[in-house]
């Protein structure tokens, strides 16, 4: 395996109140990183300044060999680092494959030039009808997100992202709000993506899903890396159990 | 056609230029703009300068529509600061500040305007029918626009920034490019209206003027081509057919808007699409 993202010593703070204190890890090709860690740890707040949503404070971020800490969020989606929003997101003017197949036809929203230029979006629905049928939703491909319950939902807004063709994509607490057999049934949607060429970064409060499905953990503390390794060994040690008193 | 026919031939047609290229800022991209009627102003007042120191039809008209669209995607810088209510303001502060400007300008004739602006070098008639075709080539683009990628993104980002962000959409560029290319229609609509009235007063171009256009908008269906054309068809036509309608426009386009708002946010092409079978 070799790295394709790494985050250096990355610092941020809101109000004086230190939420990421030089956290740095890096992830590996093809793996499914959980990046775990009590309330308020510092997670989400990590995970998007990976994005770009956030520009933190000291730090860098690394993916597939460039420095993209200077980069916006929608050009670091463009070299492949995907993200979904912890609160689903779906683009509510638009049905559900159209949804899609915005993200399906990234080729043609490049510049305004482009997407002047092109009018039809037949190969991007195929595209996105594809899309949906892995992820479960072919039938629903017409209705509104509205009308989608909420794990359908999170798989509309995971299915978008993987129809931009990422290759990290980060996942911000996908099972949320979910049942226990829906986020099952989710957990396995993302747990397949490795294998179909998309490492993945996910934050999850679902630690039973999590040591489920993740390769590795790192387990934030207080804006800090508290542990890191396979989940057998990080969920062993004494400070990470002291981490999750009261969770686990 | 007679020449009052050919008036308003031409008058409709300014009127489609002018509501089509905002119904691509606000219909199209979702940006509240209330000062239209500036870079109309823009456009005028380039193109009337141009034409009085000897410039040809085609070169004042080209240059209206470049300083308009020029302005205009530095208005636009400040749609990717601020959002909905404060870009109305700001758009609105933009209106007044290049009445303000022109008004103080004794190059710009100050409060009596330009006047003594030279002729098309066409009749009423082939004038009118050159504003029509212009309009006519503005629905086109309008239509093109909306079928294509870019109108896709354009409803994208008027739906949510952050999700059309989520997709690799360049949200600024997306929405500098609605305020180019519905910017640069207004100063092309001013060029044309130039020779059409041969003289141009201030208070053409004032905030009375950006509801007007805003009216025609919204009546229409933001962001519906042909609701659009329509509802400027029928709103410009209003003061002619009723003296009454003309006396009370501004009051008849505000019941108009508060009506519609309360009823039909979508306008005449929501209505339209209301009674559509789903």
């Amino acid at each position: 395996m070799s790295t394709l993202g790494r985050i250096d010593d990355l610092h941020i703070s809101f109000g004086g109140v230190a939420a990421a204190n030089g956290v740095s890890f890096s992830v590996e090709r093809g793996e499914l990183l959980a990046l775990i860690g009590p309330n308020g740890a510092g997670k989400t707040t990590v995970l998007r300044m990976v994005a770009g949503i956030l520009r933190p404070d000291r730090g860098r971020v690394f993916f597939d060999d460039h420095d993209v800490t200077a980069l916006p969020a929608h050009a670091r989606v463009r070299r492949g680092l995907g993200f979904t929003h912890q609160i689903v997101r779906p683009f509510y003017g638009f049905s559900t494959i159209e949804n899609v197949m915005l993200a399906a036809g990234h080729d043609r929203t490049a510049s305004p030039w482009r997407a002047i230029a092109g009018r039809s979006r037949t190969k991007a629905r195929q595209k996105a009808q594809a899309f949906l049928d892995r992820f479960g939703l072919g039938a629903q491909a017409e209705q509104s997100p509205r009308t989608l319950p909420l794990g359908q939902r999170k798989r509309l807004e995971v299915a978008r992202a993987i129809a931009l063709e990422p290759k990290l994509l980060l996942l911000d607490e996908p099972l949320a709000g979910l049942s226990s057999v829906e986020a099952l049934a989710v957990a396995d949607l993302i747990r397949a993506l490795p294998g179909q060429g998309v490492t993945i970064v996910l934050v999850e409060h679902n630690l039973s899903e999590v040591l489920r499905v993740a390769d590795r953990l790192v387990v934030l503390d207080a804006g800090k890396v508290l542990a890191e390794g396979a989940p057998a060994d990080v969920m062993a040690r004494a400070d990470v159990r002291q981490a999750y008193t009261g969770v686990l | 056609m007679s020449a009052y026919i050919a008036s308003l031939v031409s008058v409709i047609g300014i009127n489609l230029i002018l509501a089509l290229g905002l119904n691509i800022i606000t219909g199209f991209c979702g940006q509240v703009s209330l000062g239209h009627a500036a870079f109309y102003g823009l456009g005028a007042y380039t193109a009337a300068y141009l034409a009085k120191l000897g410039a040809p039809l085609p070169l004042t008209l080209l240059a209206g529509t470049a300083m308009a669209g020029a302005i205009g995607i530095v208005v636009g810088l400040t749609s990717l600061r601020v959002r909905h209510d404060f870009l109305a303001v700001t758009t609105m502060g933009i209106g007044f500040v290049f009445l303000g400007f022109v008004r103080k300008q004794k190059w710009l004739g100050g409060e009596l305007g330009i006047s003594g602006i030279p002729g098309p070098g066409l009749d009423a008639v082939p004038y009118a029918l050159l504003i029509a075709a212009f309009a006519m080539a503005v629905a086109a683009l309008s239509l093109w626009i909306k079928l294509s990628w870019m109108g896709f993104t354009f409803d994208a980002v008027a739906d949510d920034e952050d999700a059309a962000r989520t997709v690799g959409v360049n949200v600024s560029t997306y929405k500098l490019t609605a305020f180019g290319i519905g910017t640069a229609l207004a100063g092309t609509a001013g060029g044309l209206y130039v020779y059409f009235a041969r003289i141009i007063l201030p208070d053409t171009f004032d905030f009375v003027q950006s509801i007007a256009v805003l009216t025609m908008v919204v009546i229409g269906g933001t962001g519906s081509v042909w609701g659009v054309f329509a509802s400027t068809i029928a709103l410009t036509l209003l003061p002619e057919v009723s003296r009454a309608a003309a006396d009370y426009r501004l009051l008849i386009f505000g019941a108009m808007l508060m009506l519609v708002m309360r009823f039909s946010p979508g306008g005449l092409a929501g209505l339209v699409h209301r009674r559509r079978p789903a």
